[in-house]
């Protein structure tokens, strides 16, 4: 009490302008607006991707040199399981639902998503799934009593998973940490898929939609899909670990291969859940940076559907080297090569956007810009490894994981990065600072190229992936070495956007409500936009309501 | 030349010497090829509109709004399923050329066993067992001969990957996958365990020896001998004989019949130890009795902790098991 009257005393108009960080807390936790909750998800994100990143990093460190004393076997297996699982289920989805709640109602001209309550939950337990992942090294007891993350690697084959090869408690961390965290990305897919079913402003037919939202739709029904044969097999899992029942367990009858089946049904189009918010981000910066709108819009939503649906059909090209039927194999990597021709078209689309335009190269776009070559190289290495021969070679190799870091980081990653410079502005009323950005952009691209190009070699010349040391003289050794610094570089770029990020919420210039002069409805109110978004539900008539605005002589709706 | 040399240390796929590899990098030019084409074009693109559309200074009219065209779209449609057809045909031959083959009758049969970390080597039709280094023949013009592998596991899943031979398959427990390889080129090949299975994964190394025909045929008949029994080392062995060792590992023609580790019948015909963690060099053998762990942490043998002058005489036992 003596506290709280003194500070009242002392400065008084001080204490009235500023809000106690207790009230601001508790306002975040309990709140239901799609903005907080999105900037919560992009927040949450963005902390585990740096946990995530010093995990790669000292995992670098070991693999620098052969048979380097950095880390042993133990830690390095648990430090490669947590890195994969974090970035998959922990920062992946949660940018995907982030900038899907922040964006797509200011997007449609909703005043929140379908149902608030629900996204409020499906953000905590989301949230509550990572913490009790990482509470996995205090709670758990593996090996002879000593704490322990999982370490079974992120898509956790079966047998390793079973009582007799992994004892302790860490697997049923992994367990109900992504079961628990899959719950909230169910809910708010659902939450997703209602919103943009029946929350759109008068005048937005389907067909009006901004691709943006398209794409995120499409990609809640695809979560809805295949989070369940997850979910499934975790709790048959846990039934082998605890209920003694047999489905995966080799020895007692059970089929390891059926794990995989389950899991890769899921884990393939994950790649697609993951992905597809950069397609979207891509749709969205491109023409606005290019000043022209999307070309062949009504193609673009097709093969967006036509990628949500083949994905679904794809999950053996993980599995070529398991011993199929060559039947099997073959139509298998004929629908892995198909999916190729829908994505290369969304490439070209993107292409012929920027085409004939008066492109700006401001950061978002350098990042859209790198992201299409980055992406084209993921592409045509994804394409050498649906030739499955090529991939009884590559498989489990360390091409492999230079092949879907490429995807992960040059596809989805830099999307993100152009999102955040993209929308922040709008999410907080500030610039993200250019000089600083164009920095970032420099060495964080340059460090990538410099870690996965090189890196797709020692998978070329042998080297399996998960391996905590090798032996010298393989011809890996410099390859290695070269990987590694490449990692340091990349930590330049991620330590200028943190210093961009921090000094522009402070001091960044203000924004205004339009500052890309952009076309959908999110410009068209405040930045950052009031709780209830839009003080009048808009009314569109065209895919681009705010050009028809700003352009009264020549409306998209004369031309769609 | 002797047996097993040259060692060609770099396991490169793009320097098959047998079947399987040899059709994998033939399929390498055609997809190589293709994806270079598409990457330089959509790179040309790409830097053609940085360089021409990109914004002048002041100049702040919006270009012309194209929003699509059909033409178009079906010509970029068209041209990428034609080309994914060409690829799908190419895959769908060497899968069949490598998937169907049947095994001629007079072809090698050989079970390969996975443990954590370690392998496990069967001749059945010769009666041969060994460990972590896989001798085959190799196939030459007028006497062709595949080697056939059974692959199974006794734990959990491996990978049996020697690049320069074929690709992987991997070693699945409760199921046999099969898979072959026909070296024409004589020597030692490196490969490893190629699928994540716990804590040694990584030094799960393989090693196959192409030998020529007659050396072959003479590594046969001294792996089918029973151990040498070397009266100088009966201290040593009296002690082997009395300890765990022999609930472990075999060595035929005395008492030690375990199968949990790996065959020492011919130790010492083998250029490593552990799956290829360590040279099989007396110091490297010594210290690895002393405690497997310091070599490999977490590997599946117990540090025995016996006391040093029996370390010795254990080392020196088998270090005549030839
Ligand atoms: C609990 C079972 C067990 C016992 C007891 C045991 N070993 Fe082993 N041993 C193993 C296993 C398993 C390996 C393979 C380890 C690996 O490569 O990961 C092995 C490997 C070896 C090797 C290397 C073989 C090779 O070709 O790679 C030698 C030599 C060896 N043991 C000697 C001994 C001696 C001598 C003793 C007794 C003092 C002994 N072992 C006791 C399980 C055992
Ligand atoms: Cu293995």
């Amino acid at each position: 009490m003596a506290v709280l009257d003194r500070s009242l005393e002392s400065s008084p108009a001080e204490s009235s302008a500023r809000v106690p960080v207790g009230s601001i807390l508790h306002d975040w936790v309990v709140t239901a607006d799609h903005k907080k909750l999105g900037l919560m998800y992009i927040a949450s994100g963005l902390v585990f991707f740096l946990v995530a990143g010093v995990m790669a990093s000292m995992m670098r460190i070991q693999l620098a040199l052969p048979q380097n004393d950095f880390l042993g076997p133990n830690t390095f297996n648990r430090l490669m399981t947590m890195h994969g699982t974090t970035m998959v289920f922990f920062v992946g989805m949660p940018m995907f639902f982030g900038f899907a709640n922040y964006v797509v109602p200011l997007q449609i001209g909703a005043r929140d998503l379908a149902f608030p309550r629900l996204n409020a939950f499906g953000f905590w337990m989301f949230l509550f799934g990572g913490v009790l992942l990482y509470f996995s090294a205090l709670g758990s007891e593996g090996l002879y009593g000593a704490g322990s993350t999982p370490d079974v690697g992120w898509f956790a084959y079966a047998p390793l998973t079973s009582r007799t090869f992994s004892r302790g408690n860490a697997t049923d961390y992994w367990i109900l940490g992504i079961l628990l965290s899959s719950v909230g990305s169910t809910a708010t897919a659902i939450n997703l898929v209602t919103t943009v079913a029946t929350m759109r402003c008068p005048g937005m037919t389907l067909g009006r939609m901004p691709l943006f939202v398209w794409i995120l739709w499409v990609d809640a029904i695809l979560v809805l899909f295949v989070l369940s044969p997850l979910t499934a097999a975790q709790v048959m899992l846990l039934f082998d670990r605890f209920l003694g029942a047999h489905f995966f367990d080799t020895q007692a009858g059970g089929s390891a291969v059926l794990w995989q089946h389950f899991f890769w049904f899921f884990g393939h189009p994950e790649v697609y859940v993951l992905i597809l918010p950069a397609f979207a981000i891509a749709s969205e910066v491109i023409p606005v940076f290019s000043r022209k709108p999307l070309f062949g819009y009504p193609i673009m939503v097709a093969a967006t559907i036509c990628i949500g649906m083949i994905s679904m059909s794809v999950w053996v090209h993980h599995m070529f080297v398991v011993g199929l039927e060559p039947g099997a194999n073959t139509f298998f990597a004929a629908s892995t090569m198909a999916i190729a021709v829908p994505t290369g078209i969304k490439i070209f689309n993107w292409l012929g956007t920027m085409w004939g335009g008066r492109i700006r190269f401001r950061v978002p776009m350098l990042w859209c810009t790198a992201f299409l070559l980055e992406f084209v190289l993921a592409g045509l290495t994804g394409v050498i490894l649906a030739t499955v021969p090529i991939d009884w070679q590559l498989s489990d190799s360390y091409f492999v994981v230079a092949h879907f870091h490429f995807v992960l980081i040059g596809g989805l990653l830099f999307n993100i990065f152009a999102a955040i410079y993209y929308w922040f502005p709008k999410a907080t009323g500030r610039m993200l600072d250019e000089g600083l950005g164009r920095k970032h952009f420099f060495w964080f691209v340059l460090g990538f190229n410099l870690t996965f190009l090189p890196m797709h070699v020692p998978g070329l010349l042998g080297m399996p992936r998960r391996i905590y040391t090798y032996m010298p003289g393989r011809g890996w050794d410099a390859w290695n070495l070269v990987v590694t610094i490449g990692v340091a570089v990349q930590a330049i770029g991620i330590l200028y956007f943190l210093w961009n990020v921090i000094s522009s919420l402070r001091d960044g210039e203000p924004a205004g409500d339009d500052p890309w002069d952009g076309w959908t409805l999110e410009w068209a109110t405040t930045s950052p936009p009031p709780e209830y978004n839009f003080e009048e539900i808009p009314t569109v008539r065209s895919r681009r309501p705010l050009w028809d605005l700003k352009h009264p002589e020549d409306p998209d709706w004369r031309w769609e | 030349m002797n047996p097993g040399s040259p060692v060609h240390a770099i396991p490169d796929m793009f320097q098959p010497v047998s079947a399987p590899a040899e059709a994998i990098r033939q399929l390498w030019w055609l997809v190589g090829g293709i994806s270079i084409g598409i990457l330089l074009v959509v790179g040309g693109i790409l830097w053609w509109c940085a360089t021409h559309f990109r914004a002048r200074p002041g100049e702040d009219r919006e270009p012309p709004q194209v929003y699509g065209s059909n033409q178009i779209e079906f010509a970029w449609t068209i041209v990428p399923v034609l080309i994914v057809l060409v690829l799908f045909l190419a895959t769908a031959r060497t899968i069949y050329d490598v998937q169907a083959m049947v095994p001629p009758k007079d072809a090698l049969e050989v079970t390969v066993v996975g443990h954590q970390w370690w392998w496990e080597i069967r001749y059945p039709g010769l009666g041969v067992v060994t460990a972590n280094e896989l001798h085959v023949p190799a196939s030459v013009p007028g006497a062709r001969r595949p080697t056939f592998l059974t692959l199974e596991s006794a734990d959990v899943i491996h990978s049996f990957w020697v690049p320069q031979l074929a690709g992987k398959t991997d070693v699945v427990p409760a199921r046999r996958n099969r898979m072959w390889v026909e070296p024409t080129e004589t020597g030692t090949f490196l490969g490893q365990c190629a699928e994540f299975c716990g804590t040694q994964h990584a030094n799960m190394l393989l090693r196959v020896v192409v030998d020529s025909p007659a050396d072959f045929a003479a590594w046969v008949e001294a792996q089918k001998r029973p151990a040498v029994a070397d009266p100088r080392v009966a201290v040593g062995r009296a002690v082997f004989e009395s300890t765990a060792c022999v609930s472990c590992h075999t060595v035929a023609g005395t008492g030690a019949d375990g199968t949990f580790g790996p065959d020492l019948t011919h130790l010492m015909s083998r250029a490593t130890i552990a799956s290829g963690a360590a040279d099989n060099a007396p110091d490297r053998l010594r210290a690895w009795i002393v405690d497997p762990h310091a070599i490999k942490p977490g590997a599946l043998m117990p540090a025995m902790k016996l006391p040093d002058d029996q370390v010795d005489a254990v080392t020196a036992y088998l270090s005549t098991l030839r």
